[in-house]
């Protein structure tokens, strides 16, 4: 098995993913590119290969983007591993995954993690509801079933993806009960101060003003500056409360999609034991590395959204530009501009990205919730709890999850551990990063334990 | 800086049980316990409460630990009682299960001796046919075992927090965050100073060094020979199942939340609390060897966690002939032997009652002797 | 409100169909999209109850993070119903509270 070593294993098959494999059959690189879905594209570009024409109409230019790189990517020569989940990754390069036959290793001289992002938690009352998604998950029926909304449905939350639904589902005839926003105007205001170093972004700018003044111009109800969403319903979600203009709201819907931004998947990078530090602009865990993405001196490198928000586009470029750092490393010098040009693609896409962050900065009160709020949906611990075990002495997230299981569930902590690692910095009075995050250890993701006596080893 | 008549260094579950005991019965009580991060052997503790084959090689230790797990039920209650925390203790025994005939026949001479010099400690060994009465879904690899009816098992977890809410309850300050790097006796005074990393000391008169991996250090600064070498053991937990385990085994339970715990390998890899492929796929392959149906069940987690032992694997419980009034535990059994150091340990260590005599086997002295060698029982 | 699914997926001429039995109903469902996705388009309400207090859950992330899209599948117990693509034939089942290993003491069902 080891006898089989690639010069390059790419974990993730989105953006970046798939732009390093180019990269790096272009130098010539061996590359074997590992992805838990079975269709190239990550969730950006997802179905990306024969999405139907009508429904590439309805995603808009953007997406069509991903196109030319998914067919360049085909045309690269490098190797794709579909529905293989990643369970085990090593500094030294080794990575454990399991597919349909059971578990396998492939082992690389380099490593990319490009797992990209999840939608941030949305922690509210009744979030758990069946009803209650995450706009994310809805684009996603769109993109990969051409699946919409059957009945009312309300959009909540705040970010660049809860505008580019809207203007999606409109663009597919879907009526909206409303968008209830929680972007305040006063934030514009603040936001803007942060315009000025962002010129070379103006274009994305326009364009995310553009998407909300269509939704406006199509008569969706929007509630702008809205704040305490809660979800109503007993056994499904019938509909969203929310203060809007001191005032209290009730919009009713049997499909709430909530939106408050997307955070890096770093559960493969927390697992190697890399140091993460809390960034407080996109108010996440993100790993600490140099400007090729490489985590301290091992050999593996981390690109894209896994490593922080930053986007399509950039994802890609930070993909080809790591790629671009093993090769010097092993003495290989690029085409001569080739770097340079892609280190301005990349300060060009990621020049809006300071004035995103302050813009669509989710609201305190649906990061941190009051204490009946469940922050573990898996095994159903709500905040209030998590608090208890801090006032008994807990400092950090893996005590609190000793005590109370909160963590402990299948999801491993993605859908809590942002939410128990603020709520605890919140109760102690310190800093997000003094508290610190769950420890990650293989298996990345639950695996079947029937997986090893198929193994082939 | 108030004083305070006890402080016990380390906060997991030997620290915890002894702190609560001096605690609970009026002492004022101080806990020094780490951060977060720590290792913390606690967290890998594979929750058995398990009297079967303990003390093989020291009968002292099997009669010590058959007073301990009998004691448990009325401990269980009386945290429950005070904290509202269920910690979780089932104890309507538990097998041992054998994959060869020849492992089951050593089994049967090991326990048959254990009663023998022990007394008092009964068992029965039984065909796989037999087992099967009581485990209905173990698999044909499995060919004989073992019954104790005084095994069991509790939530390692759980324990450690009713002992934390049930210390709070009693008064006792719990102090997280803290490595202590030294502790100072000041022999006038009769008092003892735990001095942090950071330069706070906390005073008491008197000391309990159950530091884990950090007594052998401490203690040596008390006067107290307290060595330990380090093994690692992994556990892997898979998701919540529907019940199907009636009874906790030496390879597999399945715990009252519904997970089953797989465990556990001993290791001697110094301070690597990691896990390893290698060994996630032995136990994996043994609990389905064991239990076929878990070959359906996925494995959420694996965890490692680092066990203080003593080179002959049986505890110390030793006062300091120096400095009296500083203790210091080394102990890997914290939830089997969980009441009794609540109950006897504590009061003893807090100045309430004199040594109990069934102790002084259990003096770090014994490896002392330079001609002595020690095999690892555990 | 009880006829209504949260999804349509709109028909479109000559879409390849296969037909999927949830709780004992046949569904017939474009082919190549996901079972949860296949779900929510043409069933109602929970997928699953949680374990701890059985609470009625459904699909939340649709990629394959936040597991609450878990279904029996062919007799096998909590899988991703979100990462799992719907093939003819296939027997979907709800889940009430943690996953039941009984009767897969052969470590698998139906040829899995």
């Amino acid at each position: 098995m080891a006898n089989n070593v690639n010069d390059l294993v790419v974990i993730g098959s989105g953006p970046a993913g798939m732009a390093a494999a180019v990269e790096a059959r272009a130098l010539g690189m061996t590359v074997s590119v590992l992805d838990e879905q079975p269709a190239i594209g990550g969730q950006i570009y997802r179905r990306v290969e024969d999405a139907p024409e009508a429904l590439q109409m309805i995603l808009g230019k953007d997406y069509g983007a991903g196109r030319v790189l998914a067919e360049e990517f085909r045309q690269s020569g490098a190797a794709h591993i579909p529905g293989a989940t990643v369970w085990n990754l090593t500094e030294d390069g080794v990575i454990d995954y399991v597919d349909a036959g059971g578990t396998r290793t492939i082992s690389a001289t380099n490593v990319l993690i490009a797992t990209g992002a999840m939608e941030r938690p949305f922690p509210i009352p009744g979030w758990t509801l069946p009803g209650v998604m995450g706009a994310g998950a809805a684009q996603i029926m769109l993109k990969s079933a051409g699946a919409q909304p059957a009945g009312s449905v309300v959009l909540a939350g705040c970010g660049p993806l809860l505008y580019l639904l809207a203007w999606q589902y409109l663009r597919a005839g879907v009526k909206l009960a409303g968008l209830v926003d929680t972007t305040r105007f006063s934030t514009y205001v603040t936001a803007l101060g942060k315009v000025h170093g962002a010129v070379t972004g103006r274009k994305d700018l326009v364009k995310g003003l553009g998407l909300i003044s269509r939704v406006r111009l199509a008569r969706v109800p929007i509630y702008s500056g809205a704040s305490d969403l809660e979800i109503l319903g007993e056994d499904h979600a019938e509909g969203i409360r929310f203060r809007h203009k001191s005032k209290s709201r009730e919009i009713s819907a049997g499909l709430v999609l909530l939106h408050q931004g997307v955070v890096p998947n770093t559960q493969l990078s927390w697992s190697l034991r890399a140091e993460h530090r809390w960034d407080a602009a996109q108010l996440c865990w993100t790993p600490v590395t140099d400007d090729a993405g490489r985590l301290g001196e091992t050999q593996i490198h981390v690109a894209g959204d896994s490593r922080r928000i930053v986007g399509a586009l950039a994802s890609a470029i930070q993909g080809r530009l790591s790629v671009l750092a093993m090769h010097e490393r092993k003495g290989g010098t690029a085409q001569p501009g080739h770097k340079a040009e892609l280190q301005r693609q990349l300060a060009r896409y990621t020049a809006l990205r300071p004035f995103l962050d302050v813009l669509y900065r989710p609201l305190d009160e649906h990061r941190i919730p009051a204490d009946h709020v469940t922050v573990c949906r898996c095994e159903e611990v709500t905040a209030g709890e998590v608090r208890s075990y801090v006032d008994l002495g807990c400092l950090g997230p893996n005590q609190t999850k000793s005590f109370g299981r909160c963590g402990m569930g299948p999801c491993q902590g993605r859908l809590c551990g942002l939410t128990v690692t603020e709520i605890i910095a919140a109760a102690r009075k310190v800093a997000p990063g003094e508290v610190g995050y769950y420890r990650i250890r293989p298996p990345i993701k639950p695996i079947h334990l029937g997986s090893f006596a198929q193994s082939t080893s | 800086m108030i004083s305070k008549q006890l402080t016990v260094v380390g906060g997991g579950l030997v620290g915890a049980a002894i702190a609560y005991g001096a605690a609970s019965r009026g002492l004022s009580v101080r806990v020094l316990d780490q951060g977060d991060t720590a290792f913390r052997a606690s967290r890998g503790n594979f929750g058995l409460v398990w009297l079967s084959s303990k003390g093989g090689g020291m009968p002292e230790y099997a009669r010590w630990t058959r007073d301990a797990v009998g004691q448990w039920g009325g401990f269980h209650q009386e945290l429950l009682d005070r904290t509202g925390v269920d910690s979780g203790l089932i104890q309507k025994g538990g097998f041992w299960l054998g994959f060869s005939q020849e492992e089951v026949q050593k089994r049967a001479n090991l326990l048959a001796k254990i009663d023998r010099e022990a007394g008092g400690i009964p068992f029965r060994m039984m065909e796989a046919s037999e087992i099967r009465q009581y485990l209905p879904d173990i698999g044909p690899k499995v060919v004989g075992g073992s019954w104790g009816a005084q095994d069991g098992m509790a939530n390692p977890l759980f324990l450690l927090r009713a002992l934390h809410s049930g210390l709070k309850k009693a008064g006792a300050d719990i102090i997280s965050g803290i490595d202590v790097a030294a502790i100072e006796h000041d022999a006038a005074k009769g008092r003892f100073t735990a001095r942090s990393r950071d330069g706070q000391g906390w005073t008491s008169d008197r000391i309990v060094i159950a530091a884990g991996l950090g007594v052998g250090e401490l203690a040596s600064q008390v006067g107290i020979h307290a060595p330990t070498v380090t093994t690692r053991g992994q556990v892997l937990i898979t998701e919540r199942l529907k019940p199907f385990m009636d009874y906790p085994t030496n390879k597999a339970r399945q715990t009252a939340e519904g997970s089953v715990q797989i465990g556990s390998t001993t290791e001697d890899v110094g301070l690597d609390d990691g896990t390893t492929v290698e060994k996630i796929e032995w136990l994996a392959r043994r609990a389905v060897d064991t239990f076929p149906a878990l070959a359906n069940a996925r494995l959420v987690r694996a965890w490692g966690a680092l066990r203080p032992l003593t080179p002959d694997g049986y505890p110390i419980y030793q006062e300091s002939g120096t400095c009296p009034g500083a203790f210091a535990v080394v102990c890997h059994s914290g939830v089997t032997l969980a009441a009794i150091h609540a109950n006897v340990i504590g009061p003893w260590m807090g100045g309430l009652t004199d040594a109990p005599p069934d102790v002084a086997p259990f003096n770090g002295k014994r490896f002392l002797d330079k001609n002595a060698r020690f095999v690892g029982d555990h | 409100m009880t006829t209504e699914t949260l999804f349509s997926i709109p028909k479109k001429a000559g879409q390849a169909m296969v037909r999927i039995e949830f709780e004992g109903e046949t569904l017939h469902v474009p082919d190549g999209i996901s079972v949860a996705a296949a779900l929510l388009s043409s069933s109602r309400g929970a997928l699953r109850t949680s374990i701890v207090k059985g609470t009625p859950r459904a699909p939340y992330c649709m990629m394959g993070v936040c597991f609450e899209c878990l279904v029996e599948i062919d007799g096998i117990p909590a899988r991703q119903g979100c990462m799992t693509l719907v093939r003819d034939g296939m027997i979907i089942r709800r889940q009430s509270g943690a996953p039941s290993l009984e009767g897969l003491a052969s470590g698998g069902k139906n040829g899995e």
